[in-house]
């Protein structure tokens, strides 16, 4: 009898886990926009000491300027910092970053929920038959900073009169 | 007199008595096409294209997929109105680029507040930079309605609704009398009033016969949603081009498909639906 709630929770973590994992691999994504040779993180932070204090970065990193949530948030809130080649969610999870939609997710249910369905979001190559690949999250918005920045558009089409002199 | 005006206006490209001349004059309707008449029709169209191009430009005739219709959505909470959508139209679709310009996707400019009154909507809009504040955006095509208009007022059937509910012309019966551009009130045909310009080393080599392949002067040309790609699976250049994720395409006939799950999910609606065109163009707010 005592055995028992140990099997069912065996059973349980046996049947949820290849749910889970199958879940996250449904989703065929770009790789993540990482700015040139930045990854892996833990090529620098590997020596450097975990300092969770929020603060202005003075040495590395000063191109970012956080805009997203600041007063709410900090770096380690998303970044893992004990393994800093990985995302960090809510409840502590490590994730990878070609997972990070799973990290937005967690405040941006409904995007997430659209995203999921094709909706929010661009999907690109085959919709049936071939590849088709997905954008993260992050391959349009900067997870510091996710506005959508003002574009210049294309040229308007000619008029007629210019096009055919009347 | 008479028969050189009818021969004028069936848009042939040469006039003088070739035999290419002589066998686009006498080709069949598409539709009453056997499987050798278009072996013929491709093969001809094909070296005359490496001849005028210098490239080998390969001519499909893919028929529709058995449990296909099409449908779009577009997300009017995301438009920008940069128009990337519409030169990468212009350049999946060979038009012609300039003298005469032609493109198949109008994005319309509409103040805010005032979302119906598309007479006074801009389509000649340049600002700096897109959005701005207080506009927002429509782009407009081909709606490919199930009940077109356009194909009803065509007087020589050049103009019909494939299986799979694309709205299609075949370029070499198309008499060039503009009656289908009359008829459609989304303005989603135009006419090449000159002969087309597409330089050689622009032009896209995979084509269909309804869709993408080189016009010629004097005929109709329209939107197909790709017809060449959407055939084969894959998305409309349009779709593929959007840069804000704006463009929805999929099979109307597919529960699991993007299209159903945003009509059952967001807040949709068709453009001028009191007309009665029953078009599968689908326009939505995301937010």
């Amino acid at each position: 009898m005592k055995a028992m709630p140990f099997i069912i929770c065996c059973m349980t973590i046996g049947l949820v886990l290849p749910v889970l994992a199958a879940q996250h691999n449904e989703y065929p994504v770009s790789p993540p926009p990482f700015s040139e040779g930045i990854f892996p993180c833990s090529t620098c932070h590997a020596g450097l000491a975990v300092n969770t204090r929020k603060r202005q970065l003075k040495d590395e990193h000063t191109a970012i300027t956080l805009r997203h949530a600041e007063k709410e948030r900090w770096c380690l809130d998303c970044h893992s910092a004990g393994n800093r080649d990985k995302l960090r969610l809510a409840d502590g999870e490590t994730i990878d970053f070609t997972e990070s939609y799973r990290l937005c997710g967690q405040c941006h249910g409904n995007i997430y929920r659209d995203w999921k369905a094709g909706i929010h979001g661009k999907r690109t190559g085959s919709f049936t038959g071939g590849k088709r690949t997905y954008l993260l999250c992050v391959g349009c918005h900067n997870p510091h900073d996710p506005k959508f920045k003002p574009l210049k558009p294309e040229p308007p089409p000619v008029r007629p009169k210019a096009q055919y002199g009347k | 007199m008479l028969s050189l005006g009818a021969l004028a206006g069936l848009s042939l490209g040469n006039l003088s008595c070739t035999r290419r001349a002589r066998e686009e004059f006498l080709q069949k309707h598409f539709r009453e096409m056997t499987e050798a008449d278009k072996a013929a029709v491709i093969g001809r169209l094909e070296a005359q294209y490496q001849q005028q191009y210098g490239k080998a430009v390969r001519v499909g005739t893919e028929p529709a997929v058995p449990g296909t219709l099409w449908g779009y959505g577009l997300d009017l909470s995301r438009c920008i109105g940069c128009r990337r959508c519409v030169y990468a139209c212009v350049q999946e679709n060979n038009q012609s680029r300039g003298n005469p310009q032609l493109q198949w996707i109008r994005v319309i400019r509409l103040k805010k507040g005032s979302l119906i009154n598309l007479e006074n909507s801009e389509h000649y809009y340049d600002p700096a930079t897109v959005p701005e504040p207080g506009f927002m955006y429509m782009p407009v095509q081909c709606q490919q309605c199930e009940n077109p208009p356009c194909v009803r007022v065509c007087p020589v059937k050049a103009t019909w609704k494939e299986p799979d509910g694309l709205v299609v012309v075949d370029y070499n019966w198309c008499i060039g009398c503009r009656y289908c551009i009359a008829a459609c009130p989304y303005k989603g045909r135009v006419f090449n009033w000159a002969e087309p310009t597409l330089p050689p080393q622009e032009i896209n080599p995979e084509v269909h016969y309804l869709g993408n392949r080189p016009r010629m002067k004097n005929v109709v040309e329209k939107c197909t949603f790709c017809v060449q790609r959407v055939r084969k699976g894959r998305y409309p250049a349009c779709v593929e081009a959007c840069p804000t994720g704006t463009r929805k395409f999929g099979n109307l006939l597919d529960p699991a498909s993007e299209i159903r799950y945003l009509i059952e999910h967001k807040r949709v609606f068709r453009m001028k639906e009191d007309l009665n065109t029953e078009p599968k163009f689908y326009y939505f707010f995301s937010a």
